[in-house]
């Protein structure tokens, strides 16, 4: 029997929506006052999902902690109070929610590997969420 | 084909053991889930059911009827209860998440006569939900 488990996590970053190819009101244009020279933060909420058989012996699809581990290490260990601007993620890339949740989708994938990732829904707040299932 | 989804809440203590594990291997697997002397929740239940819209009504399925086979089928069952002792499924499976979700299921399944059951999300803490959606 397949089952699908949702975590959630919480972390704080800063970022800023700005590319160097536009000029500064074409940023402004694309990015409103995300745009702001010197970047401003969000609480994200992140929800990982898995999904998996039920283990007979354990009654799980994964262990917790394994799940907890690999996410606090992998990702709020490189997130979590951070400029986004500034990682390495983000070099060649706008930090936008949308471009965080494939980097975080792909990061659980090469080190999660105890149960089928299904979902990356982040939260950048109460009004906006994002989800990537990998693919297209 | 409309979705709608009911949430209630129903709290229960349990623990997680397989005697086939030594006490050891109980506490590495389980961590403190395993205190035999049990812990408890309060779990927030979500069903979703699906169909097509009634034109006569404009339902998908009769709330009343709907909180009616929760109840009886559900609720009365699990909420204050001890789930390893006093839940059928229980008594040789594992109270996982997981295996709430499964139990849950197969409890409404075949009880909705009028909609067709697509998903039981059960939230054992507000940052920790298991989705089934049956047999896939």
């Amino acid at each position: 029997m397949k089952a699908h488990l949702t975590r959630r996590y919480i972390f704080s970053a800063s970022h800023r929506l700005h590319r160097e190819e536009l000029s500064d009101e074409q940023n402004r244009a694309v990015y409103g006052k995300c745009s702001n020279p010197y970047g401003h933060g969000h609480n994200y909420a992140l929800e990982v999902t898995v999904s998996g058989q039920v283990d007979a012996a354990t009654g799980m699809v994964c262990n917790l902690v394994d799940l907890d581990e690999t996410v606090r290490r992998e990702i709020l260990g490189r997130f979590d109070h951070v400029n986004l601007n500034r990682c390495g993620e983000f070099t060649s890339q706008v930090p936008t929610t949308e471009n965080l949740s494939e980097v975080i989708f792909h990061i659980l994938k090469q080190y999660f590997t105890a149960a089928h990732l299904e979902r990356v829904r982040l939260e950048e707040t109460l009004m906006n969420s994002f989800e990537y299932c990998g693919g297209n | 084909m409309v979705y709608l989804t009911r949430r209630c809440e129903f709290s229960a203590s349990h623990y997680y053991h397989n005697p086939e594990f030594s006490e050891e291997e109980n506490r590495r697997v389980f961590g403190k889930c395993a205190n035999l002397n049990g812990h408890g929740h309060n779990y927030t239940l979500e069903v979703t059911v699906k169909g097509d819209v009634d034109p006569q009504t404009g339902f998908v399925v009769d709330l009343k009827e709907l909180k009616e086979i929760l109840n009886r089928e559900v609720l009365d069952a699990l909420d204050h209860r001890h789930l390893n002792k006093e839940v059928p499924e229980f008594l040789r499976r594992i109270p996982t998440t997981e295996n709430l979700a499964i139990a849950i299921w197969d409890r409404l399944e075949d009880k909705l006569s009028v909609a067709t059951l697509h998903r039981v999300r059960v939230y054992e803490l507000p940052d920790l939900y298991v989705d089934y959606y049956g047999e896939e």
